[in-house]
């Protein structure tokens, strides 16, 4: 393993990240105190309780989810695309390293920074309402694997992108929706059998339930089951960064 | 000397069909300068290209010092620096970090003194830290050049190094280039500018349609295909060649002011002394004589027209 390589490449990556510091602290911070404004206060007066918990601390494993999904493969989405782009890659490619030394570096700086802001979000949602995390080392696992899934779907979307639009469709389509569906702002049970059902098609489901159990102690799934979807979802995009490694799809001509 | 690189019967087809390299076969000294001329699309690039990993190899073999560039790539690579044609550096970051990056991508532990070393040769240091996107084209192209020394590479590739970059600067370029070999790493540049490959190359290897048409000295080279012009200057010009002189293929000079004779260094017979005293018989004063060795550039277009004379 070229360690040396790794780290360059995480340091690299993680400089223009610090170079837009404020804007990747303010962002989610004014996001978030938004949401807490129109969900928590505005609609949660009148929800009061879901599950026996305030909605405004009930929806917090959620806004941290949305936050650090879409962080996660826009980081590394763009972080494997910028190169591409202004044809810097040409030096990654000719550099002794593999393609495991290449992953570890921009995925692991993408969820280096989805997992601040996670953590920014998780200290903000602080302010606005009483937060217990019952299982802090669930939560710790739950955020950080979510982080990492992300950022390697993110990554194999950067690798795929071939302009700007499509590097912005899988997340604007596919990933937002599944998100706002997946039960961020609300409990599945509250709603209707038939979409009960069609709901645990969606993945998302799973990720925010498990979190939200590490939370509060309750799920909309098993948590067991929760943990599963996680691993599987984090071991398909790894074989299908295998297989663009192995064949060079979209990076070696 | 030994070779550094070898390349075998070296392949490369496009999924269109289109073949860049034909059977590519060159070996590279050590401690030499190779130039590769070629014109656009003769598969310069992508001959470094696929030697750096960039792009795949249909067929063939490529060896640095004994490591092939697939089973070995890591030892393989660590001794590559490439130098590409187009200007590609990540705007935003600062000099210093883009070079230390590159250091750091192929292994090598940090040593500040060698980047400034680098930096100050190649007259960056002041612009350290200085965003890539502050800089001059001149500027950005020898940012590319200290990132791919920057991990000490023992053969240096260097894809159009004067492409975009104003004479003075392209002096300063070869007199880096010329440096490097005394410190014993291997070049390869391909250029359009013939100019540059006479000025530097060891050996000049020609290529075009993806196949190599020769590797020769430089000197060698101009010997053996290099023509010469003999320009005999007149007192009185004159509108026709005489006829007495005509076995001797000449040309009339700009405003008839002089005969121009063409002939080669390599014959036996140059045929000089008996054109001279021909041109005394025919009754024409010589003011001047003067000769021209043919450059690098004519013995270029002829090969690559396909007809080398």
């Amino acid at each position: 393993m070229n360690w040396t390589a790794v780290a360059a490449i995480y340091r690299f990556e993680m400089a223009r990240f610090f170079r837009t510091l404020a804007q990747s602290f303010i962002s989610p911070v004014l996001s978030t105190s938004l949401y807490f404004v129109v969900f928590g206060a505005a609609i949660g007066s009148r929800i009061e309780q879901v599950e026996g918990v305030s909605y405004g601390a009930f929806i917090v494993p959620g806004l941290i989810m949305l936050s650090v999904i879409t962080q996660g493969i826009s980081n590394a989405s763009f972080g494997i695309y910028f190169p591409k782009f202004i044809g810097t890659i040409y030096e990654l490619l000719s550099a002794p390293v593999n393609f495991l030394e290449i992953v570890l570096g921009y995925v692991g700086a993408a969820a280096t920074k989805a997992l601040f802001i996670g953590v920014v979000i998780l200290i903000t949602a602080h302010l606005f309402v009483d937060l217990t995390i019952q299982h802090p080392f669930a939560m710790i696992l739950f955020l950080v694997l979510t982080c990492v899934s992300f950022a390697l779907l993110g990554f194999i979307i950067g690798i795929w992108a071939k302009n700007f639009e499509q590097l912005q469709l899988v997340p604007l389509l596919i990933v937002t929706p599944l998100i706002f569906l997946g039960g961020s702002f609300y409990s599945i049970s509250m709603l209707p059998p038939v979409w009960q059902t069609i709901t645990l098609f969606n993945p998302v489901v799973y990720l925010i339930s498990g979190f939200r159990w590490s939370f509060f102690g309750v799920a909309d799934v098993p948590i067991g089951l929760s943990l599963l979807a996680i691993a599987a979802f984090t071991g398909l995009c790894l074989v299908a960064i295998g297989w663009i490694f192995k064949t060079g799809w979209r990076l070696r001509a | 000397m030994s070779t550094i690189l070898s390349i075998t019967d070296l392949r490369k087809s496009y999924a269109g069909g289109f073949e860049a390299l034909k059977g590519v076969s060159l070996d590279i000294e050590e401690g030499e300068i190779l130039a590769l001329l070629g014109p656009n699309g003769a598969g310069k690039t992508t001959l470094i290209s696929t030697v750096c990993g960039i792009t795949t190899a249909t067929s063939g073999s490529v060896k640095v010092a004994g490591h092939c560039i697939q089973q070995e790539f890591r030892a393989a690579r660590e001794m590559i620096g490439l130098v590409p044609q187009e200007i590609n550096l990540e705007p935003f970051e600062t000099v210093w970090n883009t070079v230390r990056f590159s250091r750091g991508l192929f292994g090598k532990p940090r040593n500040d003194a060698l980047l400034q070393d680098i930096l100050t040769k190649l007259s960056l240091w002041d612009k350290r830290n200085s965003q890539v996107k502050e800089l001059s084209g001149g500027m950005k192209r020898r940012v590319l050049i200290a990132k791919a020394l920057s991990h000490e590479p023992r053969v240096l590739f260097l894809d159009e190094p004067s492409a975009g970059v104003d004479v003075e600067l392209r002096k300063d370029m070869w007199d880096v280039v010329r440096e490097l070999r005394q410190s014993g790493v291997t070049i390869i540049l391909t250029t359009h500018y013939i100019e540059e490959a006479e000025a530097m190359a060891d050996r000049v290897g020609v290529i075009a349609k993806g196949e190599i048409l020769l590797v020769e000295e430089k000197s060698d080279l101009m010997a053996r295909m290099g023509k010469k012009e003999l320009e005999v200057m007149l007192t009185e010009p004159i509108s026709d060649v005489p006829a007495s002189l005509a076995a001797h293929g000449l040309r009339i000079g700009p405003q008839g002011r002089s005969l121009i004779y063409t002939y080669d260094v390599k014959a036996e017979r140059t045929g000089i002394t008996t054109l001279l005293n021909d041109v005394a018989a025919a009754g024409l004063v010589l003011s001047d004589v003067s000769t021209r060795q043919s450059s690098l550039e004519d013995i270029f277009v002829d090969l690559v027209k396909g007809e080398p004379s």
